[in-house]
């Protein structure tokens, strides 16, 4: 599998990126002198000017840079951890439908229904709202928007796999049905989720930003989503105060999608988009 | 001259694969009217040699040398238009799946006239008029409702008639069969093969027939090759072949395989195993609010006995509802009506809690032996979690696991490894394995050796015939060949549309069978007349 993944250059190229991003966010202590809130300079410094502020500056002569690095953290931190704890809901929730199924099913999928009616960004801004906007109601808010595809996708999982022989086997060794769950149908399933997983901390970090670009963000933490909501009053003045934290954006989602895409080749070669024999 | 002759084809496969060649240096010839069968297991070739004639050959698998000399031509190097217009026209195929060959979302009639547009011949009116005939040529029902029918309104042998009706359309000098007949029932395999030797008669045309089967070479070949990874081993006329085998591998195919040889009978059983009375199972599907339910009597009122150490064979059609009377007897399946008696207790009607502690008494060897194996387990898991579930302690549980690895001829060292890394045949032996590991009164094998190639499946009916003489097993084996039934068996018990017809040992049942439908059941056994000649 590994070997698959690996000579996927797409897949290299996220991986490469995506260590790059975590391993500025892990040392942006030590890299940079001072904090992202600090006033190191005169405001609206243009890149590469002075030596020590590759980045410029920004409207009250903060360090672009250095606030990029801690946005990383942000960022990757919200998407991680949100993503978790949507796996935590949807995994259990549309195992328990696909394997019980009928009222149990019928349950789990109105309730997940109801979620799925709401557009997500919607849902997040009402959360947020009415939450305190710290980084814990942000990660659990996104969470909350983005559990229901994961249970769908568990769900039919579970379904197909659950009708397989090796079940019947394990039904007539006596074993009990939530440990038929547990241990024969949840670990045929865990591919796609690992796919899934990947794809989604992506998406929690567009939505991280966008909360944060409506000003809906941790006032206490420097996220790429805070920077351009606060420069895009000076966007034509200023351009790199937008254009740092966008690029650092596109180029973070861009690497996890080129894994999650490498990861479904790799665990699924036979549904391989590169019709190899 | 020859309607088709290769000259040292051979067929390389993607770097990385079992070997360089998936044929190598082969070369035969069919005459116009001859029926030639390739004949092999699977991973022979025998499919590959078919797909490059077509020219539908899977990506990295290319041709490396040789020709095939058709109508004076190489169509091997053919440039891809040329090879278009043949395809269809001049050489057409049928599949082994007619279900999956078949566009589902268009009528017979549109797909039998696509055939002549493809090709640009006839106007629409005459399109429909030839597919009309060709329908009514190749002995389909109604023509007039079958062209208007989709492919899921039609039974697997009416799908099939319908593919042929379609490769015959522009009237092919050579037809390639690949395994056409082995998804059907023998009945219809049987008159899909006479469908076959009929057209062959009357049109004059080739025809390369791939098959594992030497019942259905013994019925319809003039010519035989026996391949084997890749080379031919054996070749001449199919009587020769058949009753003079010079090759040790066809030797020992012929061999494999499941004749009307009935071994000897064994005394009959007083004490029952498994006791089944008046079992009772109904399929509702369909019921919204606007239509009727409709209701499949899969199981209807059978009564059977298998004593303790007996075998007894079940044996019916698709859709008989052998499979299902196997499943309520393990309990995968909870019937509607009628008893489950083992060592006394009624399954069928227990609890699911109680059910669980009593699930060991009756287990069941499945039939693909690629599903029936969770891949993400270790073998000692598979065989283990049953036996500690029951109480039996792990020590003791792993200790008789790998013994019983070893008693079905896989070695104890097999246990820590996965599913993967075994082959179907290995994989039905920790199947048995598994089932043995329970300790259970009896054993219900559903189609356990249907997936196997030929001289795999004697193999594994060896190994069952073994163990039942030294564990002294009751089992209730389910199987749709009737062949295969009567190398095991102690009884049969022959079921057609749910209903039990005759239940008798198997020397009554294939000398002196009392109903019509056993008696047909026999008669369409493929090479039952070589069979039986041998036999005498």
């Amino acid at each position: 599998m590994w070997k698959r993944f690996s000579s996927n250059i797409g897949a290299m190229i996220g991986v490469v990126l995506l260590l790059a991003v975590i391993g500025i966010a892990l040392f942006a202590p030590l890299i940079f002198a001072h904090t992202p809130w600090q006033m190191v300079q005169r405001p609206f410094l243009t890149p590469f000017s002075m030596d020590g502020l590759p980045l410029g500056t920004d409207t009250l002569g903060r360090d672009v840079a250095s606030q990029l690095a801690y946005g990383a953290r942000v960022s990757l931190l919200v998407g991680l951890v949100s993503t978790l704890v949507a796996l935590l809901i949807g995994v259990p929730l549309g195992a328990l439908a696909g394997f019980y199924g009928n009222w149990v099913d019928e349950g789990a999928m109105r309730f997940t229904e109801f979620f799925q009616t709401i557009p997500n960004f919607a849902l997040a801004i009402v959360l947020v709202a009415i939450f305190e906007p710290t980084l814990a109601s942000i990660t659990i808010a996104i969470a909350i928007v983005s559990w229901p595809p994961v249970a769908r996708l568990v769900r039919a999982e579970v379904m197909s796999v659950r009708k397989r022989e090796f079940v019947d086997a394990a039904r007539l060794a006596g074993l009990s049905r939530p440990r038929i769950l547990l241990t024969q149908v949840l670990p045929n399933t865990v591919s796609p989720i690992i796919v899934m997983a990947s794809l989604m901390v992506a998406t929690a970090i567009l939505l991280e930003s966008s909360l944060s670009f409506l000003g809906l963000g941790d006032p206490n933490a420097m996220s790429w989503g805070y920077m351009i909501g606060a420069a895009r009053t000076v966007i034509r003045s200023a351009w790199w105060l937008s254009f740092f934290p966008g690029i650092a954006i596109v180029i973070t989602v861009l690497a996890l999608n080129l894994i999650g895409e490498g990861l479904n080749d790799a665990l699924n070669p036979h549904l391989s988009r590169r019709g190899k024999a | 001259m020859s309607a088709l002759s290769i000259e040292h084809l051979s067929i390389g496969l993607p770097q990385g694969a079992d070997r360089a060649f998936a044929v190598e240096d082969i070369s035969f010839a069919i005459e116009k009217g001859e029926i030639l069968c390739v004949v092999g297991e699977s991973g022979s070739g025998k499919s590959m040699t078919a797909n490059a004639l077509m020219g539908l050959l899977p990506p990295g698998v290319t041709v490396k040398s040789g020709r095939a000399l058709f109508e004076a031509r190489d169509i091997l190097r053919l440039p891809e238009a040329e090879k278009q217009a043949l395809r269809g026209a001049r050489i057409a195929m049928i599949f082994q799946e007619p279900m999956t060959a078949l566009n589902p979302l268009m009528r017979i009639g549109e797909q039998i006239a696509e055939v002549f547009a493809a090709h640009d011949r006839f106007s629409q009116q005459e399109r429909r008029e030839k597919a009309l005939n060709l329908i009514r040529e190749v002995g389909l029902p109604d023509p007039e409702k079958i062209i208007r029918a989709y492919p899921f309104q039609l039974s697997g042998g009416q799908r099939q008639r319908a593919m042929i009706a379609m490769a015959l359309a522009l009237e092919p000098k050579l037809l390639i069969a690949d395994e056409p007949t082995t998804a059907l029932d023998v009945t219809t395999q049987a008159q899909i093969l006479k469908l076959i030797l009929d057209l062959r008669d009357k049109r004059g045309m080739a025809v390369m027939f791939i098959t594992h089967d030497f019942g259905v070479v013994a019925e319809i070949a003039d010519q035989v090759i026996v391949m084997r990874e890749g080379s031919v081993v054996e070749r001449g006329s199919a009587a020769s072949v058949l009753t003079d085998p010079q090759h040790d591998y066809t030797r020992r195919l012929l061999d494999a395989i499941p004749t009307g040889k009935l071994p000897p009978a064994r005394a009959p059983r007083e004490v029952p195993a498994l006791e089944i009375k008046g079992l009772r199972k109904v399929y509702r599907t369909g019921g919204g609010m606007f239509r009727p339910v409709r209701e499949v009597r899969a199981v209807d009122d059978v009564s059977l006995t298998v004593g303790r150490g007996e075998v007894l064979g079940l044996v019916g059609e698709s859709g008989s509802g052998k499979s299902t009377l196997g499943r309520t007897a393990v309990r995968l399946v909870t019937p509607d009506g009628g008893q489950v008696l083992v060592g006394g207790t009624d399954l069928a009607a227990l609890s699911e809690e109680e059910l669980r502690k009593q699930r060991h008494k009756v287990q069941m060897v499945f039939q693909d032996p690629y599903a029936s194996l969770n891949p993400r387990q270790r073998i000692m898991g598979a065989l283990t979690d049953g036996p500690i579930t029951k109480g039996v302690p792990k020590a003791q549980a792993q200790a008789r696991a790998r013994e019983l690895l070893d008693i079905v001829g896989l070695g104890a060292e097999a246990a820590s490894r996965f599913p993967h890394e075994f082959s179907g045949g290995q994989r039905q032996r920790i199947g048995i394995a598994r089932a043995l590991a329970m300790d259970p009164e009896l054993i219900i094998c559903d189609e356990a050796v249907s997936a196997l190639d030929v001289s795999i499946q004697a193999q594994v009916l060896d190994l069952l015939r073994d163990l039942r003489e030294r564990f002294d097993l009751s089992i209730l084996f389910i199987t749709h060949d009737l062949r295969v039934a009567a190398q095991l068996c102690d009884r049969i018990a022959v079921m057609q549309k749910g209903r039990l017809v005759e239940i008798g040992t198997v020397h009554d049942i294939f000398l002196r069978p009392q109903q019509d439908y056993t008696r047909q059941l026999l008669a369409a056994v493929p090479g039952a007349d070589w069979a039986k000649a041998g036999a005498a």
